[in-house]
């Protein structure tokens, strides 16, 4: 028997899909950090990294081959075991919800019935991953941060969720191609724009980005959770936390801008332009808003973001039924 | 070319199994037995993602991310939220009583015998295939019809963990 009749049609998949899900997570991680740095230059009318290629295209890379070359300090003081794991814990989830984005009708690795809900599932385990590196590194930088994570981590997913309901609720599926597919005639934004915002700043919020940033402001906490971390275990957590932008991106592709609809070029290349202007949005955002004070951040979502969500679903429920 | 037997999806199938029950007893074990709050925290989180995976395994992927996206994403959160909340860490805790540690190891002893009787007692057939379907309207259908009671019993579940975050938070705030 050959290794490929043994493996199943299924099995290649799985296995090529994991090849290129890590290399896509390496690659998009090296970009992601570049356009950062160019976007946040620009809006300050400045160049940003010009040095190493063209217009510092190959910066990241100098970069990422200093922190492979970086010593790995561990503290005398961290609680071993957890210091370890942490930074593995907040990086296996995010592989895994590649498993059902779509990225085309056809480049999906697994379309799962549950899609949506993995998601969502393996994106609540970020937090315990930065709880666990803010906890061991037993340093109270670190414990303030991973506080503020857990504090701003709650309050955020409800509304989140509950956005997401409100479209599962009109397509009546989890599978994410189904939803791509509910979007042949329109966009979901156009039926659901306040659904569509409150997903945006929940997942500016999920992701920790500026002006919500408070697990690692780095003006009052030095770094947040991961002050006590160097080299590739530093770089770990940056690589999550870019792969996170791009996940909460992909699925605010798919849920409100049609997936991988569009004329003319290839499903991928759609999908791919909508993840990465979402991204940008995301930057827009860091280099407009001004850090909100934590106290704002809890009230905004309590107060605000969540009764919203419910206001919301509660008129799609109301639409679904009348028209 | 041939495989070793383990090799086979049978083999394989038995490997996941005995990975996802040693994944569940260790992360128990941790949650009752580790000295440090957190390290508890973090073994129950470890053995509901156990308990996950033995629902995948029984082919009920919605089930098991339902386990992991309420229990390891809400739960141990709100957990770790009250032990925050709670004393600091570093003071020295009272070592535990034996007395509670009998009463404990009484109660679970007594649990774990009544299912292993029921285990024993009951016959067991295969499950009917009720549906393959897993859509929203299925499980909707079914949790506000022949589930609504364990639907229910869910929310106490709820009520008991905010009781819980309510002992162990309570006096963290007075003495200062």
């Amino acid at each position: 028997m050959d290794l490929l009749t043994h493996l199943g049609i299924e099995g290649v998949r799985m296995i090529v899909g994991l090849i290129a899900v890590i290399a896509l997570v390496s690659v998009n991680a090296l970009f992601l950090i570049w356009m950062e740095r160019k976007v946040s230059a620009h809006m300050q009318l400045r160049p940003g990294p010009m040095e190493v290629g063209w217009h510092g295209a190959i910066q990241t890379i100098a970069d990422a081959v200093k922190l492979m070359g970086k010593e790995l300090i561990t503290p005398e003081e961290v609680d071993r075991p957890i210091y370890y794991l942490a930074p593995i814990v907040v990086f296996l989830p995010v592989l895994l919800t590649f498993l059902v984005i779509p990225f085309s009708q056809t480049m999906i690795i697994k379309d799962m019935n549950v899609g949506i809900v993995l998601i969502l599932a393996f994106s609540t385990l970020t937090v315990l991953a930065i709880l666990m590196a803010g906890w061991a590194s037993n340093n109270k930088y670190s414990v303030f941060g991973a506080i503020r994570s857990v504090a701003q981590n709650i309050a955020y997913e409800i509304p989140l969720l509950v956005t997401v309901m409100s479209i599962i609720l009109m397509v009546g599926s989890f599978k994410l191609t189904d939803i791509v597919t509910a979007q042949g005639r329109y966009w979901f934004i156009l039926v659901q724009p306040l659904a569509f915002i409150l997903y945006i700043i929940c997942a500016t919020a999920e992701t920790n980005r500026t002006p919500f940033d408070l697990p690692e402001a780095e003006s009052e906490l030095v770094a947040g959770f991961h002050t006590e971390y160097s080299g590739m275990r530093f770089a770990l957590f940056f690589l999550a936390e870019y792969t996170n932008m791009f996940i909460v991106s992909a699925v605010a592709a798919v849920l409100f801008l049609g997936g991988w609809r569009g004329p003319i070029l290839p499903g991928v290349v759609w999908f791919l332009i909508k993840v990465y202007a979402l991204i940008f949005l995301i930057m827009w955002f860091r280099w407009t808003f001004p850090r909100v004070r934590f106290d704002q951040l809890v009230t905004f979502a309590w107060k605000i973001l969540i009764p919203l969500s419910f206001v919301n679903l509660l008129l799609t429920a109301l639409a679904l039924k009348i028209f | 070319m041939n495989f070793p037997g383990f090799l086979s999806p049978q083999g394989i199938a038995t490997i996941a199994f005995f990975v996802v029950v040693a994944v569940t007893l260790v992360g128990a074990l941790i949650a009752v037995a580790a000295r440090n709050i957190f390290h508890n925290v973090l073994g129950l989180a470890m053995s509901l993602i156990g308990v996950a995976g033995l629902f995948l395994y029984l082919n009920s992927p919605f089930v098991a991310l339902m386990e992991i996206l309420i229990y390891v994403g809400a739960i141990c959160i709100a957990i770790c939220f009250a032990i925050m909340l709670s004393e600091p860490l570093y003071l020295p805790r009272p070592p535990r009583k034996f007395t509670k540690i009998l009463g404990a190891m009484a109660g679970s002893g007594l649990v774990f015998i009544f299912l292993l009787l029921l285990t024993k007692k009951t016959k067991w057939v295969p499950a009917a295939e009720r549906s393959t379907d897993w859509s929203v309207t299925t499980i909707g259908h079914y949790l506000l019809t022949n589930y609504s009671l364990i639907f229910e019993v869910v929310s106490l579940l709820l009520l008991v963990a905010m009781l819980g975050a309510i002992v162990i938070a309570r006096g963290g705030r007075g003495s200062s």
